[in-house]
């Protein structure tokens, strides 16, 4: 269960002019195991930010992310200790952001195959089960082995997904895991997201693309002016 | 997670230093005492290293990085501050209070260093096979046949022609020098590894050679790394955890994610919007 309780996140620029940005106020959300839930909402309206606070990439300024981990212990993701969150991303979380950043001249499938060797698995079976994935998604097998900053954008999106979600999870976080994909990627893209559901994990996504949220969504916040409104 | 390192509290003043300066609440002119003049290059630093992690260590030039490091391989004598390695007595010693022949056996045996200026950590006229046989020397092995397999082996993965093993690192380019530093620090697999900004100076293909062995010699011999650099992107691609140094002290502590893309600090904040 991940319950986020009245956050908000403010940001102080000390660079140029004193400034203080408020970018979320009092939030709160639930989702639950098995869930897909969609945030909504226009571009700069929070829902990137909302996700790094989930993430740790963002300090949350004010309120709590409670989280239950895989043996039941409870944690407040918006105060937890540097090694236990650590732990937390390599073992439970997949995070795919939006723009896909990862170390370079490494080729695409040893690039997919770290999460899995992170948590224990042999090099070879991590390989085998990257390759799996990549077919699912349709990825010609001539681009394996080449290195994803070669990739076209659509493509190194679809590895980007998959890094995030290799491991399968039990917190996935997906920012706009769809937003630049061709139909028939999309689809193979949100049946991965399905087959994630079914095995029980909490999923919150930012959406543009509200024809894929009705798809898979079981309840969806709209972003209005940094709050968080629930709709149908 | 296990701690591998920890460091409490440690300073570095060259010069006399005076109650002043001693106190770390009192502030000084960047880092220099206004009443004795002392330089605080270090000052009351405390950070945990942690199994099979990399920690970042950004700052300016003149922040204390490298006396931070230099302080940790015993080459600098601390002003105050402990420190304790988990594979030194469990951990229960401060490496810093022991005989100056333990810290030999520690430098020596759990602690591998590369330094920025190649000349600090090669012997320049001697082959560069001999550099890191030394170090196995240091630690205990006599078996020539052994290390000769075993420093052949260790300067070819970090790809150094076979051919070229007996030539002295002076023939060799800046980027070949640091690779054979690098054999050196990691001959007797040290649980931990110090690096002072070893890619600086290098050009771009050659520090993403020299990036790529870290990494991959990171993972397989799974050991803990501090990487000091002023090089944010050097900085992004190695460490899971950073901290931030300013005037000797540590001013901002978190992911490396996090510090880069929501910094707190008005330092860290110039620092990433002066990334290009």
């Amino acid at each position: 269960m991940l319950i986020v309780n009245n956050l908000s996140k403010t940001f102080n620029m000390h660079v140029g002019a004193e400034k203080t940005i408020t970018c979320l106020d009092s939030v709160n959300l639930s989702v639950e195991p098995g869930q897909v839930v969609a945030l909504i909402g226009p571009s700069g309206s929070g829902k990137s930010s909302l996700l790094k606070c989930i993430y740790g990439t963002y300090l949350t300024t004010v309120g709590n992310i409670y989280y239950t981990d895989a043996n039941g212990s409870e944690h407040d993701l918006a105060n937890i200790d540097l090694q236990t969150m650590r732990h937390l991303r390599t073992r439970e979380f997949g995070y795919v952001s939006q723009f896909f950043h990862v170390i370079p001249r490494i080729a695409a499938v040893d690039v997919l195959s770290q999460p899995l060797i992170n948590r224990g698995w042999s090099s070879n079976d991590s390989a085998k089960r990257a390759k799996e994935l990549l077919s699912k998604v349709g990825i010609p097998e001539s681009l394996w082995n080449m290195y994803p900053s070669t990739f076209s954008g659509g493509e190194k999106q679809r590895l980007n997904i998959i890094y995030g979600i290799i491991t399968m999870p039990r917190l996935v976080l997906l920012d706009e895991p769809t937003a630049s994909l061709d139909p028939v990627s999309k689809r193979n893209v949100l049946d991965l997201i399905i087959e994630l559901k079914e095995q029980g994990s909490m999923i919150l996504g930012a959406f543009h693309d509200y024809e894929a949220m009705r798809v898979i969504a079981d309840k969806s916040y709209h972003v209005v002016t940094k709050n968080l409104e629930l709709v149908a | 997670m296990d701690q591998i390192m920890k460091v409490n509290e440690l300073s570095v003043v060259y010069g006399k230093g005076c109650d002043y300066c001693r106190d770390s609440n009192n502030p000084l002119e960047k880092n220099r005492c206004p009443h004795c003049m002392a330089v605080c290059a270090v000052r009351d630093i405390s950070l945990e290293l942690y199994d099979s992690e990399i920690l970042g260590v950004v700052g300016e030039s003149g922040s204390g990085k490298t006396t931070l490091m230099k302080a940790l391989y015993f080459d600098i004598i601390p002003t105050k501050g402990s420190a304790y390695l988990a594979a030194y007595n469990n951990g229960e010693t401060d490496i810093f209070s022991v005989s100056s022949q333990q810290q030999r056996a520690i430098r020596n045996n759990l602690l591998g260093m590369v330094y920025q200026n190649p000349v600090m950590g090669l012997l320049m006229n001697y082959s560069s096979g001999g550099n890191v046989a030394q170090k196995l020397i240091a630690a205990g092995h006599r078996n020539v046949a052994a290390m000769q397999e075993r420093t052949a082996q260790l300067l070819d993965h970090m790809e150094i022609p076979l051919n070229r093993v007996k030539e002295p690192p002076r023939n060799f380019s800046g980027g070949m020098q640091q690779r054979v530093q690098i054999s050196k620090a990691i001959a007797n697999n040290p649980p931990v590894l110090l690096l002072d900004e070893v890619t600086t100076g290098l050009d771009l293909s050659v520090q993403a050679k020299v990036l790529d062995l870290i990494r991959m010699v990171q993972k397989q011999l799974n050991i803990s790394v501090i990487v000091v650099s002023h090089d944010l992107a050097v900085i992004r691609m190695l460490s899971d955890r950073t901290v931030v140094m300013l005037d000797g002290q540590i001013v901002e502590h978190g992911f490396t994610d996090q510090i880069l893309e929501d910094p707190q600090h008005w330092f860290t904040q110039t620092l990433v919007h002066s990334l290009i």
